[in-house]
């Protein structure tokens, strides 16, 4: 069966197509990165089941102060990035690639879906990694079970409406 | 500089710090801010199977950003071992309607009536770490992101997917505090 018909996963990570050479000697910058993000996720408590439970009641603007302030500084940072032309430290042109929109049925239902998983553990991808970092040890089950789901995602893919 | 980290830091100097991981990523090597793709390169390094979505090179494609993946759990490690252990301050509305429902221990990060391995032999606590983590996994690949690629990049970058994304990440999310946890947390 022929796959090219359903709209490749691009951002978050994953790019389609030809993949570019990987620069190992820049694996310690993400290292740092990552360590400086968990830092971050874990001091401005957005890793917590409570703040999140506080941001879907509407009992304090503090999480939407946060997601609405990131947003702005990485929308002013992408302009400033296009005018400058800038180029990255591996020497490569920087773009965004576009996500396909399709009929958008993905993204209200997969956002859907993920948005209960989000009440329900309190927690998104990040966070559910820094929580382990935190001690919270018992999210090493909730990462296995959100592999389950990818993995069960991937098995029905074809089957999915888009 | 420890005065940081005796008390959760303020939502103008958490948000921007945040964004700031946008251009810090495409800056160092052209990387599109986003943590749940890690979750579909992990499948495809230990169990590919047949699935033609898990049978690609996820070393080219994702090894950065499991390494960033590793930095976020060292990074939590980290910051929770500096500064004085707190309970998270949240608002008396919030702990009263969570009072409610049965959450009276709030001096960890995540209630421990659901979150230890206790807990996980509770049908509440299965429920929300073994469903919710199910859920998180399945409908982040579907709708191809998270709260930081859709919500911080994709919006960001002003794309239509990623608002119906973020929607219906709250619509799920409101269904679940209303709806389901009550129930869940309530009575189970």
């Amino acid at each position: 069966m022929t796959q090219t018909s359903l709209p490749e996963l691009v951002g978050c990570g994953v790019v389609s197509g030809d993949q570019p050479k990987v620069h190992t000697a820049f694996l310690p910058v993400y290292l740092l990165l990552g360590i400086a993000f968990g830092i971050v996720l874990t001091r401005s408590e957005v890793l917590s089941w409570f703040r999140i439970q506080e941001m879907f009641r509407f009992q304090s603007f503090r999480m939407y102060g946060i997601i609405g302030s990131a947003v702005v500084t990485a929308a002013v940072s992408l302009v400033l990035i296009k005018r400058t032309g800038l180029k990255s430290a591996t020497g490569e042109p920087i773009a965004i690639p576009a996500r396909p929109l399709g009929r958008g049925i993905q993204y209200a239902i997969g956002g859907t879906i993920f948005g209960l998983g989000w009440a329900f553990t309190g927690a998104c991808p990040g966070p559910l990694f820094a929580l382990i970092g935190n001690g919270v040890t018992v999210m090493i089950v909730a990462v296995v079970s959100a592999l389950a789901g990818t993995w069960a995602y991937g098995w029905l893919r074809p089957r999915l409406p888009y | 500089m420890t005065a940081l980290f005796n008390t959760e830091w303020p939502w103008y100097l958490a948000g921007p710090l945040i964004g700031l991981f946008v251009p810090a990523l495409l800056l160092a090597g052209n990387k599109v801010f986003g943590i749940s793709g890690n979750l579909r390169h992990l499948c495809s390094a230990i169990i590919p199977g047949k699935v033609e979505f898990f049978r690609y090179d996820w070393k080219g494609a994702g090894l950065w950003n499991l390494v960033f993946l590793v930095g976020v759990l060292i990074g939590g490690f980290l910051a929770s071992h500096i500064g004085t252990p707190h309970a998270i301050a949240i608002s008396a509305e919030t702990r009263a309607s969570l009072s409610g429902l049965g959450i009276h221990d709030f001096s960890s990060v995540a209630p421990r009536e659901l979150f230890t391995w206790h807990a996980l032999l509770t049908l509440r606590g299965f429920i929300s770490v073994v469903v919710g983590g199910f859920l998180v996994g399945f409908g982040t690949a579907y709708a191809a992101g998270c709260t930081s690629g859709h919500a911080i990049s994709g919006l960001a970058n002003l794309e239509l997917p990623s608002l119906i994304a973020v929607l219906g990440f709250f619509a799920g999310g409101l269904a679940a505090t209303y709806f389901i946890l009550p129930f869940v947390i309530g009575s189970l």
